[in-house]
């Protein structure tokens, strides 16, 4: 028992990582119906700016946050700004898909440029001893970003749902073209999509280097992770793409745990893969609520 | 018109192929493949540092009998196709007489036919055994890293003198985790080790507490871990925070101070066998290595402000015994080749006292390697 | 005389003679080489372009049976002894049926979940080739080159020849089939798969076909590059080779299959010639991708058309 808690205290730590990645692709997607493949990039970045402000000028903890973030979210303007914007209105879905594969790479090439390769890492929010629960140990930072999890989730819900400017960016993703006609100025609505994305996925980052360290190229593995869990969840669905996450991370710490620990990822996937064939909506949400928010 | 479009992106990918095939030819060029980016540019970063270093100083004392040295450093990008056709471009393109690297066995293995049909010695950053054996079909190649089973012999003497007999073994999937699994599970029973956990992770994954217990709930006695990179960092605090009892070993790959700052108090008591570059301060002055050890480390430092640690070494070693052949024999790639097979004897380098022969084209056995222990955020030698 | 100008016999023959004549003319082993990487990447893409282009379906599991092609090939050659032009085929023909199974539940799928049904295929075959692969993560070498009866091709002009010509000829094939009613019948897919409904026409079967014969393309470009490098190791076979595939597709450009050379021939060139920018390499090249994606959005093939007509 001690042991499978602990098996599962591991899942949670790697998926709430996942499940974060998963979040953000979901802010995006969720006004602009664009798959954002650049987020393991803008969570490479948070790692590293909170690391430049925290452990090369040494400035006090919180400042270093909001400078991370303010920073990424510039980014996030940025990558708005140079490759989503010139594509919106003609572009099929697909090229805006690869285009943010195309400033992944750019902006991994960045990240080499200015950081180097080697890993870094800085101390967690609250130091000292993990917590035992029931004789297994579970890392203090890993409560922090529960937290935060519940807190983005709580957020996305007021934003979206009791907030004129999130309903109207909710409006737009569900039909654009009535939206313009309502007044709304759709493509202000993709902008601050791409910027809250980036914040978000930066903060996610800030939250995760304590335990996973951070490398320039540890974007593309985050990505494929959330990207997976996310439309396995359920995209679309903030509940949905949370739990897909947990659940991948659970799963594959599960299987390493008791069937084999080389055939983790693979097994999980393959799991994963043959649910979504019996509930082809994600696993989190019918098929009636992937139509309202229009697949 | 398809015709003329044709011929317009022929054009155009003539005029970039032959851009810069028109430069001068008066230095003596070598070549080096190295993982700069990619899964494995924590050993091939060092080695580029490593090469520019030399290289430079090289040519400040006045190059080779008078002539400059041009060293070219392709990136291969940590994939075989990318190291053929760095290769390629190195051998016919820009005829270079030697090859240093590339930093991975799989690389490496890829590039043995091609060289070999070439005729151009290279030499080997990687630390498979199959680089150069069977030594009659390796002609052409040479390796400065120690053999994987070099690290593992002088872990498991270790083990058998502290009677350690059951051991858990933790490896990443890449070609460095793989080629130290199978080490490590080849000469257990030589030393009277039974591996009682043979656990896996991949590149970049986050927690590897399951792997640990896994292998302590099987009855294992200490613990080997074997990767490179921010990984070997992650299962040293997972160690730590497990409170395990049993002791941790890590490869030759964790010589790095940068591993001791980031894993903090969790690095304490971790035991490892290490090149004698990250502890030639604590070596005796007698040492026939030290005194290049210092001046490697210093001059590596005073540039990059890191440490070259065992890999920097590696390319080191490869480094001077081509200049070495260059000064003597001159930049012929046959005699290079007949000069680096024959002659390097006794020859102190940085990752250990060479002894190339035409049955030996590595040179190094265990006794390159010290058994190193963590102690107050620093190195110290077990006797 | 005209109609035979505009007849793809005659456009598949120059672009072989062309790439032919260029091989000849420099005469370069380097150069050669990527060559014949370039043309590997051609038939790979060619397979996704098929997909893309009529059948309107993405995959970004295309590593998968590239992987999986060269595997089986190389391991057919060294350990059955089978000649190695039967193992080509053999193994091309192995993986691709092995698509059925991937096919028949995926294609059902849309957009999205189809993408990251692939996607999670192209992974468990690279997972699984580190663990089970012959070598693990550290691969395996020693496999024969490609031998027609007393015939080796050692030197990379003549797999040059005989790459472009294997690609030459599906590529006529394609482009029959994309003028014949069937590929008409799958370009109406795009526009109103449930017109084609009413009509009765089986589209889950059309759409499984063109992703049996895109996955037997690129199954075959893998098992033609296991014999070509003679060593094989999982790394070659991420999920990053099919991002590559699907940019050589849409910078070729998505709508004609001419994409499929066009931007695999400047894909393979392109990091060659950025050589001289050492590793920051990657800076340049997401740069040129990003420009390039925006500024050439409906493909090279579409831009040179205009710029010649101008």
């Amino acid at each position: 028992m001690e042991l499978f808690l602990q098996f599962f205290f591991s899942g949670l730590t790697v998926g709430a990582i996942y499940a974060l990645i998963a979040l953000g692709f979901n802010i995006i997607y969720n006004t602009t119906s664009i798959l954002n493949l650049a987020q393991g990039e803008f969570v490479v970045l948070g790692g590293l700016l909170m690391w430049y402000f925290l452990e090369k000028i040494h400035l006090p903890y919180g400042v270093s946050i909001i400078l991370t973030l303010g920073i990424s979210g510039l980014v996030g303007l940025a990558m708005e700004r140079l490759s989503i914007r010139p594509l919106l209105k003609t572009a099929d879905p697909l090229l805006l898909i690869l285009i943010t594969i195309a400033f992944s790479i750019l902006l991994r090439g960045i990240l080499m440029f200015l950081f180097g390769k080697e890993p870094y890492g800085y101390p967690p929010i609250s130091e000292g001893a993990p917590l035992i629960i029931g004789g297994a140990i579970i890392q203090r930072q890993v409560l922090w970003i529960f937290l935060f999890v519940l807190f983005t989730m709580l957020f996305l819900y007021i934003f979206f749902n009791r907030t004129i400017f999130g309903i109207a960016m909710k409006a737009c993703a569900i039909d654009s073209l009535s939206a313009t006609l309502l007044g709304i100025n759709t493509s202000q609505m993709v902008m601050v999509s791409f910027i809250l994305s980036g914040i978000f996925a930066s903060l996610a980052g800030v939250l995760v280097t304590p335990i996973t360290f951070v490398e320039y190229d540890k974007g593309p593995l985050l990505t494929i992770k959330g990207f997976t869990a996310a439309i396995l969840g359920g995209l679309g669905s903030n509940w949905g793409v949370m739990a897909g996450g947990f659940l991948l991370g659970i799963l594959e710490s599960l299987i390493a745990g008791y069937i084999h620990s080389g055939l983790k990822d693979a097994l999980a996937l393959l799991l994963l893969l043959s649910m979504l064939l019996f509930k082809p909506a994600g696993l989190f949400q019918s098929s009636e609520q992937a139509r309202l928010r229009k697949l | 018109m398809s015709l003329w479009r044709l011929f317009i992106l022929n054009l155009i990918f003539m005029l970039l192929i032959l851009n810069n095939a028109f430069a001068s030819k008066e230095p003596i060029k070598i070549g080096a493949i190295l993982s700069i980016t990619g899964p494995a540019s924590f050993i091939g970063e060092p080695e580029k540092n490593t090469i520019l270093l030399l290289a430079e100083q090289i040519n400040k004392a006045g190059g080779i009998n008078g002539r400059p040295l041009e060293v070219l450093i392709e990136d291969s990008k940590s994939e075989e196709t990318q190291a053929v056709l760095s290769a390629k471009k190195l051998i016919e393109k820009d005829k270079v007489v030697a090859i240093i690297g590339p930093s991975t066995t799989g690389e490496s293995m890829a590039l043995i036919p091609i060289v070999t049909q070439a005729k151009i010695p290279m030499i080997s950053l990687a630390a498979g055994t199959g680089i150069t054996e069977p030594v009659s079909e390796r002609y052409w190649i040479f390796k400065t890293a120690q053999y994987d089973r070099s690290a593992v012999e002088a872990i498991y003497k270790y083990m058998q003198k502290k009677g350690i007999k059951k051991v858990g073994i933790l490896t990443i999937a890449t070609g460095f985790g793989d080629q130290g699994r199978k080490a490590l599970l080849e000469l257990a029973p030589k030393f009277g080790i039974t591996i009682v956990a043979d656990e896996r992770y991949k590149p970049k994954d986050s927690d590897m507490t399951v792997q640990l217990l896994k292998a302590k709930n099987a009855g294992a006695e200490a613990i080997i871990n074997w990767s490179v990179g921010p990984e070997q960092i992650i299962v040293t605090k997972n160690w730590h925070a497990l409170k395990m009892g049993i002791p941790l070993f890590q490869s030759h790959g964790w010589g790095s101070k940068k591993n001791l700052q980031l894993a903090g108090p969790a690095a304490e008591g971790v035991i490892a066998p290490l090149g004698r570059i990250v502890i030639w301060d604590k070596l005796p002055d007698k040492h026939p290595q030290k005194k290049i050890l210092k001046s490697f480390e210093e001059s590596y430092m005073a540039k990059y402000k890191s440490e070259p640690g065992t890999f920097g070494g590696h390319a080191y070693d490869a480094f001077m015994m081509v200049v070495e052949a260059l000064k003597k024999v001159g930049p012929d790639p046959a005699k290079i080749r007949d000069y680096v097979e024959n002659n390097i004897k006794n020859w102190p380098g940085i990752s250990g006292i060479f002894n190339i022969s035409p049955k030996d084209h590595c040179g190094l056995d265990a006794t390159s390697f010290e058994m190193v222990i963590v102690q107050k955020g620093d190195w110290e030698i077990l006797q | 005389m005209k109609r035979f100008l505009h007849n793809h016999y005659f456009h598949s023959l120059v672009l072989f003679s062309s790439i032919l004549l260029l091989g000849f003319a420099i005469r370069d082993p380097y150069f050669t080489t990527i060559l014949v990487f370039a043309g590997l990447n051609a038939l790979s893409a060619l397979g996704l372009s098929l997909l893309m282009g009529l059948a309107g379906q993405i995959s970004l599991g295309q590593n998968g049976f590239y992987g999986l092609g060269a595997y089986i090939s190389a391991i057919l050659s060294l350990n059955l002894q089978i000649p190695v032009p039967l193992a080509v085929l053999m193994s091309a023909v192995l993986s691709s049926s092995l698509s059925v199974f991937l096919a028949i539940p995926a294609l059902r799928l849309k957009g999205h979940y189809l993408a990251v049904a692939t996607l999670g295929f192209g992974e468990i075959v690279y997972l699984l080739l580190n663990e089970w692969g012959p070598g693990g993560p550290s691969g395996f070498g020693n496999i024969p080159k490609f031998t027609m009866g007393d015939i080796a091709l050692e030197n990379p002009l003549s797999y040059l020849i005989l790459v472009w010509a294997i690609f030459s000829a599906f590529f006529t094939l394609a482009q029959n089939l994309a003028q014949s009613s069937y590929g008409k019948t799958l370009q109406a897919l795009h526009s109103s798969e449930i017109a084609l409904r009413t009509l009765g026409v089986n589209i889950l079967s059309l759409k499984v076909k063109i992703f049996i014969l895109g996955s037997f393309l690129t199954s075959l470009s893998g098992a033609l590059y296991a014999h070509f490098v003679t060593f094989l190791s999982p790394a070659s076979f991420s999920v990053f080779y099919s991002v590559l595939l699907l940019m050589m597709v849409m910078l070729g450009g998505i709508n004609t299959l001419w994409g499929a050379p066009v931007g695999a021939l400047f894909i393979t060139f392109l990091p060659e010639t950025l050589r001289p920018f050492k590793e920051y390499d990657i800076l340049i090249y997401g740069l040129i991708l990003t420009a390039s994606l925006i500024f050439l959005r409906k493909g090279i093939i579409h831009f040179l058309k205009q710029g010649i007509r101008k």
